[in-house]
């Protein structure tokens, strides 16, 4: 989960990392009064969860308080990327003598963590690794100690630093580090870290992703950041059509009938399991097909939420007809999925036979999983039609009926 | 022959008593040749038994009552306590640890990849099934029921590795309906951090002699697929590679996770497109679709004896 700018700066604080005399506000007029307690040129900041905010002008410069107030007011009202704002951040206007990048990330190759410095800061890494690859250093860590100092120095020293910048930003690099693991970060970056002309060093922006599986144990830090547990932060907001999926998933703890995505597309999917799920969606629309939504079942769900699965996919506006199709099971039982789509069918006055296109889930309790779709006449295949040619079926059948 | 696992492994049941873990051991104690599941442990269950396995408080009286090393753990305890159970299993001598439990902190997962390479040790997983040698063995879920997994795996030439369970099924499945049996298959995992990537069992398919061609299921995220892609041009390997990609749609849809908590496309390096052709440029051929795997491998390893001859 990613945090906003205001949050990640607290969280850098926290750690002992300096950070400018920042205030953070919902409203216009607290603006003023923290532009006139920085009593100096300030920068407005627009705290959203989404890249590109300078470009949108969610960032504006302020010499005097009452321009503060007035660039606050704008900004507080301007949509970026389709979020709008969650308030703003009144920063001094740094008086820059250098920006430096400080960042902590996983490598999975290696599976370690790896401290990333350089001195060609305020823009985009990937961009500076690629055209200037000697202005990157790089140190690796491990996560079953304290990070120590001499590796950040080591990293910093890669770039050429030295002098009075590499002892100072090595025990922000260092500290950096230690926040990283303390706080489960999958991203902990300071970029730009600022070099003042008065020779001090502060972060002036910070980025910050938390593992979501981390969660419950980083509790104490959330609930001081006011962040409940419904904030999931999700590159997109869920749809109402996706929390009404996690509702379905949440009904009862047997195996999973959810991670649903909403697409507009005119064939609903009761896909799974995780990598069956990516390979079905991938081949529907291979053939042409335009899927409803994407979905997980697996781990061998109830009737009941297998059903309530189908029933929201059936139910979405521009749904003509659905797919129900899985790679082999061992786990999830073949019959307890076909009951469950067939139920959902059924309770929504739907014949089964019309409006399941096709039903390719081969594997435990397929015997029993096939009587009962002959019964209701539905179209199934076994794990000698592939998952393709199934997907293709499905396609084919909508085609037709359009 | 066969990677990780042989008729004669021993290996116990972490979190025995849970209920999926129950199933797991009857399978495992089911399929092929029997595994020689020598114990389980859950905190607090000593004395009682699973399907006639004997359960223990700790992994050290387990290895006691065995009389000797044990190869092998499957820990399938709750996310909170796996870098437990895994730190616990390692520093009583278990080499090879299949961690099934999804959601666990990549911190968690570095940790005990860290002292499971001190100890010498390798770790499956976690979020994965297992690995299953066919008509011999299977460590893990992979397969499902005994008369299940006997559907699926056949024994044979064929290497398989996936970072979807469900998927080394689906493709082994497809293999041994073309008549290509598999040596060993590995679920290995659909996390950010896993124990054994592609690349690090690699050279364990190379030294086994049954082995004469490898077929991948890759997702997008992560670097695993570039890095072997590295490893197969720096290595010359002798095994042809085939692979299959899933989830292309993701591409569009940078920042969001789907299937698995691995699979997120971060940057241009995560993507799909840029993932297949990196494995191209290695000499790694791409299925557009599963049902072209057989035909693709039987290609590439006549190919090879071509070369050979």
């Amino acid at each position: 989960m990613r945090f906003f700018e205001y949050e990640a700066r607290e969280i850098v604080k926290r750690a002992g990392i300096p950070v400018t005399d920042y205030g953070f506000t919902r409203s216009a007029d607290e603006a003023r009064e923290i532009a006139e307690r920085i009593a100096g040129p300030t920068v407005i900041k627009s705290q959203v969860l989404s890249g590109g905010r300078m470009k949108a002008g969610g960032v504006q410069f302020a010499d005097t308080a009452d321009e503060a107030k007035a660039h606050a007011e704008t900004v507080l009202k301007l949509e970026i990327n389709g979020h709008m704002p969650r308030g703003i951040l009144v920063d001094p206007k740094a008086d820059l003598k250098q920006e430096y990048y400080l960042g902590v990330v996983w490598d999975g190759v290696r599976k370690k963590p790896v401290m990333l410095f350089s001195d060609m800061g305020g823009i985009d890494i990937e961009e500076v690794a690629e055209q200037h690859p000697d202005h990157v250093g790089r140190m690796h860590f491990s996560s079953r100690t304290e990070p120590l100092d001499y590796l950040a120095k080591e990293c910093i020293a890669q770039t050429g630093v030295t002098g009075r910048a590499l002892q100072r930003i090595t025990p922000i690099l260092s500290r950096l580090a230690k926040l990283f693991l303390e706080r489960d970060m999958t991203l902990a970056e300071i970029n730009p870290l600022g070099e003042l002309k008065d020779g001090s060093f502060v972060a002036l922006d910070a980025h910050m992703d938390m593992e979501n599986e981390a969660r419950p144990r980083q509790k104490a830090l959330l609930k001081d950041l006011e962040i409940g547990d419904e904030e999931t932060r999700e590159a997109r907001e869920a749809t109402e059509f996706e929390i009404a999926g996690e509702e379905v998933d949440g009904m009862d703890h047997r195996g999973v009938a959810g991670n649903v995505t909403e697409f507009d597309g005119n064939l609903g999917l009761v896909i799974g399991a995780g990598g069956g799920s990516l390979t079905l969606f991938d081949a529907v629309r291979k053939f042409g097909g335009e899927p409803a939504n994407y979905c997980e079942i697996g781990g061998n769900p109830s009737v009941a939420k297998a059903c309530g699965l189908a029933k929201l996919v059936l139910q979405k506006p521009g749904v003509d007809k659905i797919a129900v199709m899985m790679s082999i099971v061992s786990n999830t039982r073949v019959d307890i999925v076909a009951r469950g789509v067939i139920k959902a069918c059924l309770e929504l006055g739907y014949d089964p036979a019309e409006k399941i296109a096709i039903f390719r889930i081969p594997g435990a309790w397929e015997d029993e999983g096939y009587k009962i779709l002959d019964k209701y006449g539905v179209e199934y295949c076994d794990r000698s039609v592939s998952m393709h040619q199934a997907a293709k079926r499905a396609v084919d059948k909508i085609g037709a009926a359009a | 022959m066969s990677i990780l696992l042989n008729e004669d492994t021993t290996f116990i049941v972490q979190g025995i008593t849970g209920r999926e873990a129950v199933n797991l051991t009857k399978e495992c104690l089911e399929y092929g040749k029997g595994a020689k599941v020598v114990g389980g442990v859950t905190p607090g269950r000593l004395g009682r038994e699973v399907h006639g396995v004997p359960v223990f408080d700790t992994v050290e009286q387990a290895v006691k009552h065995h009389g000797g090393p044990i190869d092998g753990s499957v820990v399938t305890v709750p996310p909170a306590f796996t870098k437990d159970a895994v730190m616990e299993a390692l520093a009583n001598g278990i080499k090879i640890i299949v961690i099934v439990t999804e959601r666990i902190p990549r911190q968690d997962v570095a940790q005990m990849v860290e002292f499971a390479n001190e100890c010498d040790a390798r770790i499956i997983g976690p979020n994965c099934l297992g690995a299953i040698v066919p008509d011999v063995i299977k460590m893990g879920g992979i397969g499902g029921p005994a008369k299940d997994a006997a559907k699926a795996y056949t024994p044979g030439s064929i290497g398989v590795m996936s970072r979807s369970g469900g998927m080394t099924t689906e493709i082994s499945s497809t293999l041994t309906a073309a008549g290509l049996g598999q040596s060993t298959a590995v679920s290995i995992g659909g996390d950010a951090i896993i124990g054994s990537t592609y690349t690090e069992l690699m050279p364990m398919f190379e030294a086994d002699e049954q082995t004469e061609a490898i077929v991948i299921y890759t997702e997008p995220g992560g670097r695993m697929e570039a890095e072997l892609a590295e490893w197969v041009t720096e290595n010359n390997s002798r095994l042809p590679i085939v692979a299959f990609m899933a989830g292309k749609f993701m591409d569009e849809m940078p920042g969001m996770s789907f299937g698995h908590a691995g699979t997120i496309v971060e940057g241009k390096a995560d993507t799909a497109t840029e993932k297949i052709a990196r494995l191209k440029e290695a000499g790694i051929e791409v299925a557009e679709e599963i049902a072209e795997i057989p035909d693709l491998v039987k290609a590439q390893i006549s190919k090879k004896q071509e070369v050979t001859a």
